[in-house]
C-alpha cells in the first residue's frame, strides 16, 4: 500500500482524501472501501520514515496536510517501479494442508482434492460472472481474466497430484 | 427426475496398426431432464468418442446408449438419423453451418426435415434467432456474419427442434473470450427455459458454466463435481498493510 501511495504523490503533492480518490479512480470496486484512518495511518508511516513530508496548508482551519515525496521516497519508488513483482510461487495453503492432514489421518487425500477442485471450479464459475457482469472496467477485466489462467493451471496441478497418488498406491 | 441420457459401462476400443487403443473403458453417465451437464478432460482422454457414441456417429465396442427410455446403439443408420433430427441439437467448434443457406433458412432446415410447413418453419426460425441476440441479418449467408453470431444462429439451429438434449463441443474453442462467454450464457439461458444440455470442452473455465462437470482420464470417469450458482466476488484486490 505504501508504494502505491508514492507513486500517486510522484506527480504532484496532495492531501488525504485527493490519494484516496485517486485510488478509487484507478482500481473502483476492485479494491475494498477505504477508511479515512487506513490513509492518515498510512501517511503518518510514510512521513515516520522519512518518504514523504507532510506540510500544513496556510489558512486551513481543519488542520488539513499536504505531502509531498522526499528523496528518499523517491529513491524507494523508483527501487519498487524497478523490482519485477515475485511470483505466487510456491505459496500454497492448500499444499501444506494436503501434506500434513495426509500425512496425519486427519483426512483422505482424495477427498483433499475432492473438495479443492470443487472450490476452484466454483470459482471459476464465479469470476465468470463478474466478467458477464462486465461493469468493473478493463482494469478489471484484465485481473479476473488472470485469475482463471492461475485457477485453471491449479486444477490441473490437482489432476497432477491425483495422478501420482494413484501410481504410488500401484506401486508394490 | 428421469434421464433423457445414459451410457451404460460404454467401452470403445479401436485397432489402428495392429495395436489396440482403448478410447473408451467403461463409462456410467446419466444426465436428467433440464441438467446441463459439462464433460471436461486433456484431449486423448476419450471425449470426443464418448460424444461421438452418444450422438450415434459411432459404435460402441461394449455397453449401451439411452436416449429418451431407447436404447439407440444397435438402431440402423436410418433409424438413426431419424432419431438425431428430431432428438438431438448439435453444436460444433466451427459451427458447421450449411454456407449456401442464410442464416434463418440454416435454423429452419431441421423444422422443414421433420415435416413443418414452410410458413410456420420460418416464423419459428425468426424468432428463435431473436431470442438469441440476432435481431436482424436473418437473411444474410454465414460467412457474413462474426464467428459469435454464426455460432448464435448454430445453437438457434441445435434448439430448434426442442430436442431432447443438445451436444455441444468444444462451442466456444473457435470464439474470442467476449463472444464465448456470450454464447457460454446463451447456453445457461437455455438450460433456465428448461433445456437438457451436454457441453464437452478440454477448457475447466469453460466447464464451469455447466451445473456438473465429469472429468475424463484414459477412457474413465475420473470425478465428478457439482456446482451451485455464481456466489458474489468481492472486492478483488486486497491491499498489503492495510487493516
Amino acid at each position: 500500500m505504501k508504494e502505491l501511495f508514492l507513486a500517486l504523490l510522484s506527480g504532484q503533492r496532495a492531501h488525504g482524501y485527493e490519494l484516496k480518490r485517486s485510488l478509487e479512480q484507478e482500481f473502483g470496486s476492485l479494491l475494498p472501501a477505504l477508511n479515512a484512518g487506513q490513509i492518515y495511518t498510512t501517511l503518518a508511516r510514510l512521513e515516520r520514515d522519512g518518504l514523504v513530508v507532510g506540510e500544513a496548508v496556510p489558512g486551513d482551519s481543519r488542520g488539513k496536510r499536504v505531502y509531498r515525496l522526499t528523496e528518499a521516497g523517491r529513491a524507494l519508488l523508483a527501487e519498487w517501479i524497478e523490482t519485477p513483482a515475485s511470483s505466487r510461487g510456491l505459496k500454497d495453503e492448500f499444499f501444506m494442508k494436503f501434506v500434513i492432514a495426509s500425512s496425519s489421518g486427519l483426512a483422505a487425500p482424495e477427498t483433499l482434492i475432492e473438495r479443492q477442485r470443487r472450490e476452484y471450479l466454483q470459482t471459476l464459475r464465479d469470476l465468470n460472472a463478474v466478467l458477464e457482469a462486465n461493469g468493473k472496467g478493463p482494469a478489471a477485466e484484465l485481473l479476473v481474466e488472470g485469475a482463471i489462467l492461475h485457477l485453471k493451471a491449479d486444477l490441473e496441478w490437482l489432476e497432477l497430484i491425483e495422478q501420482r497418488l494413484a501410481l504410488r498406491e500401484e506401486a508394490p | 427426475m428421469t434421464a433423457v441420457l445414459e451410457a451404460r459401462n460404454l467401452a470403445k476400443t479401436y485397432e489402428t496398426g495392429g495395436a489396440k487403443v482403448l478410447a473408451l473403458r467403461g463409462v456410467d453417465l446419466s444426465i436428467k431432464r433440464g441438467e446441463f451437464v459439462a464433460i471436461m478432460g486433456p484431449s486423448g482422454c476419450g471425449k470426443s468418442t464418448l460424444l461421438n457414441l452418444l450422438a450415434g456417429f459411432d459404435r460402441p465396442t461394449a455397453g449401451e446408449v439411452w436416449l429418451g427410455g431407447e436404447r439407440i446403439d444397435e438402431l440402423s443408420e436410418t433409424e438413426l438419423a431419424r432419431l438425431r433430427r428430431r432428438k438431438i441439437g448439435f453444436v460444433f467448434q466451427f459451427f458447421n453451418l450449411l454456407p449456401t443457406l442464410t442464416a434463418v433458412e440454416n435454423v429452419e432446415l431441421p423444422l422443414l426435415l421433420v415435416g413443418q410447413r414452410r410458413r410456420k418453419a420460418r416464423t419459428s426460425a425468426n424468432a428463435l434467432l431473436s431470442d438469441l441476440g440476432i435481431p436482424d441479418k436473418h437473411a444474410v449467408a454465414p460467412a457474413e456474419l462474426s464467428g459469435g453470431q454464426q455460432q448464435r444462429v448454430a445453437l438457434a439451429r441445435a434448439l430448434a427442434n426442442t430436442p431432447e438434449i443438445v451436444l455441444a463441443d468444444e462451442p466456444t474453442g473457435n470464439l474470442d473470450s467476449a463472444a464465448a462467454r456470450d454464447v457460454l450464457g446463451l447456453l445457461r439461458q437455455a438450460r433456465d427455459l428448461g433445456q437438457t444440455l451436454l457441453l464437452v470442452t478440454h477448457d475447466a473455465s469453460v466447464a464451469s458454466a455447466a451445473d456438473r462437470v465429469i472429468t475424463l482420464r484414459d477412457g474413465l470417469v475420473a470425478n465428478e463435481t457439482a456446482l451451485v450458482a455464481a456466489r458474489q466476488v468481492t472486492p478483488l484486490l486486497e491491499l498489503e498493510g492495510a487493516q
